[in-house]
């Protein structure tokens, strides 16, 4: 597993020319602004593209097929949001082995305005034991990881309000960012009640944005335009889609395969990072991705964002984009924290910039801790 | 009568013992008769052992309130129950946990607790589906 570290670099990372609510933009052209941008920031023309890698409704051939290329290697996961960072990791294998030679992998989507879009549609298990309850949409079951949490460990709302402050203090760095201006605890405990034990302020934007992120190998990474960032290491794992079938409600296991077989092939240990992006659908996720990481001992990942750890000038920097919370959240969240983790490391972020980012981890989930996407990023070997 | 919930489907062959058991007032669960333990939701084949010799058995539909939510708010236009709900996930005796309602309680996080004492109520929907619901358990 180790040869394959240090193999494949991120040579381009961009958005769609703008994210937020655009009514006028289908899913399609935010998969194709997205990944136009990216092959430019890596210097490459869309021509090169000929590994094509994409999850949700659109698949990789209609992808290929609207960028006016032939893949010789393509590949549509779907596993949830974390399914962009896992094919980081597919791509790497495929470009190891020369299956392709410049990969792409494309995020469009049109969260909130719904644009191109085929509705959604239950499918057999929550369509028979769930839906009839009111379950439905992510806070109706994130939410049961979080009360049964509170309930094995005393985490407190008060401590979840803390991720929601810590990351919009991010936000108020990145211009892109949907939601700047500074929020406190207390603006998190009086927001609206959507589901307790969330208001929503502990819950993710919805939004219309596309990401593309573009490999290609080490030896070739020298000609193009940026920086190459290295992927060291990279992990997936999957345990469930319905929650009751999660093991142990407060403790997601496909995302401890996903980081064990990441921080293996990195040759890494959990307190090696000085650069974190973790996927905040809720102000509960990071803490129990820190958790399942080994970043944090269990019922204890909450304290890196109380101690004012993950913050701005603080020693372990978190969701520097400002997050699902409060940047930009489609759908399918995963592509945009290896973007960010991509501009720290190439040391592109300005304001919001960590200084020395190094090391950087990305981590992400698919539905409600079901399954994991995990990365190792360096700027250098 | 106007329904009040979207009504479960597609109903799947694997899980009709569970529906025609909910329809006349039993909680039945498929059991592995290799590793004898229960689970949901209804297959072919245990989660625990991999083996095919599933067979069915009623539960005692007694079990404890593993965690819930309470909603504000519900997104599906089909369900109508007036807000707040709570939402729930049940530990059963047997072992198999379950989504579901708690009903017949207050829908205040401060009168709940994780791990107390539930049993099974059947909320009649049509002729054909019953729905179990849980409420908190009385005195034994």
């Amino acid at each position: 597993m180790k040869e394959l570290s240090n193999k494949v670099c991120i040579v381009g990372v961009d958005e769609s020319d703008e994210i937020g609510t655009l009514p006028g933009k289908s899913m399609l052209s935010l998969h194709l602004e997205a990944t136009h941008n990216a092959i430019r920031d890596a210097g490459l023309k869309v021509r090169d593209i000929d590994g094509v890698f994409t999850a949700g409704q659109h698949s990789p051939a209609t992808i290929a097929e609207a960028l006016g290329v032939i893949p010789r290697y393509v590949d549509g996961t779907t596993v949830g949001g974390c399914s962009f960072i896992i094919m980081v990791g597919h791509a790497m294998l495929a470009l190891h082995h020369g299956l392709c030679d410049v990969a792409v992998v494309s995020h469009g989507e049109s969260g909130r305005s719904g644009v191109g879009v085929t509705p959604r549609r239950d499918t057999a298990i929550p369509g028979q034991f769930e839906a009839s309850y009111g379950f439905g949409g992510a806070p109706t079951y994130f939410g049961l990881i979080t009360t049964r949490h509170m309930h094995e460990y005393g985490t407190t709302l008060e401590q979840w309000a803390q991720v929601a402050v810590s990351t919009r203090k991010w936000a108020a760095l990145n211009p892109k960012a949907k939601n700047r201006e500074p929020i406190t605890v207390k603006d998190v405990l009086d927001s609206r009640p959507v589901i307790w034990p969330f208001n929503v302020l502990n819950i993710c934007l919805v939004t219309d944005a596309g990401g593309a992120v573009v490999l290609t190998r080490a030896d070739r990474a020298k000609d193009t335009a940026k920086k190459p960032i290295y992927v060291r290491g990279a992990g997936e794992g999957a345990e469930h889609v319905s929650l009751t079938q999660m093991r142990n409600l407060t403790f997601s296991e496909a995302t401890r395969v996903s980081g064990e077989k990441a921080f293996a092939m990195a040759g890494v240990g959990p307190r090696d990072f000085n650069h974190v992006m973790l996927y905040d659908a809720f102000t509960s996720g990071p803490p129990l991705m820190l958790e399942a990481l080994g970043l944090a001992k269990r019922g204890e990942g909450v304290s890196l964002f109380e101690e004012g750890r993950s913050t701005p000038g603080g020693s372990l920097p978190i969701n520097t984009n400002g997050g699902g919370l409060s940047y930009t959240h489609s759908g399918m969240y995963g592509i945009f924290p290896i973007i960010e983790s991509v501009r720290q490391l190439r040391g592109e972020c300005g304001p919001r910039q960590v200084p020395g980012a190094r090391l950087g981890l990305v981590n992400g989930m698919g539905g409600m801790l079901s399954a994991a996407g995990t990365l190792v990023l360096a700027n250098d070997r | 009568m106007d329904l009040q919930r979207p009504l479960p489907t597609p109903i799947t062959p694997e899980a009709k013992p569970y529906w025609d058991g909910a329809r006349e007032g039993k909680l039945m669960v498929p059991k592995c008769q290799a590793c004898g333990k229960a689970f949901l939701y209804p297959r072919v084949l245990c989660p625990f052992c991999a083996s095919r010799d599933i067979t069915w058995i009623q539960a005692s539909g007694r079990g404890k309130l593993f965690s819930f939510e309470i909603a504000h708010q519900i997104l599906n236009k089909a369900f109508k129950v007036k807000t707040p709900v709570v939402l729930a996930m049940v530990e059963l005796e047997e072992g198999p946990r379950m989504l579901t309602n708690l009903i017949n309680c207050e829908a205040d996080p401060k009168k709940l607790r994780c791990d107390m004492p539930v049993e099974v109520v059947f909320e009649k929907q049509t002729d054909e589906i019953s729905l179990p619901m849980f409420q908190p358990a009385r005195a034994r």
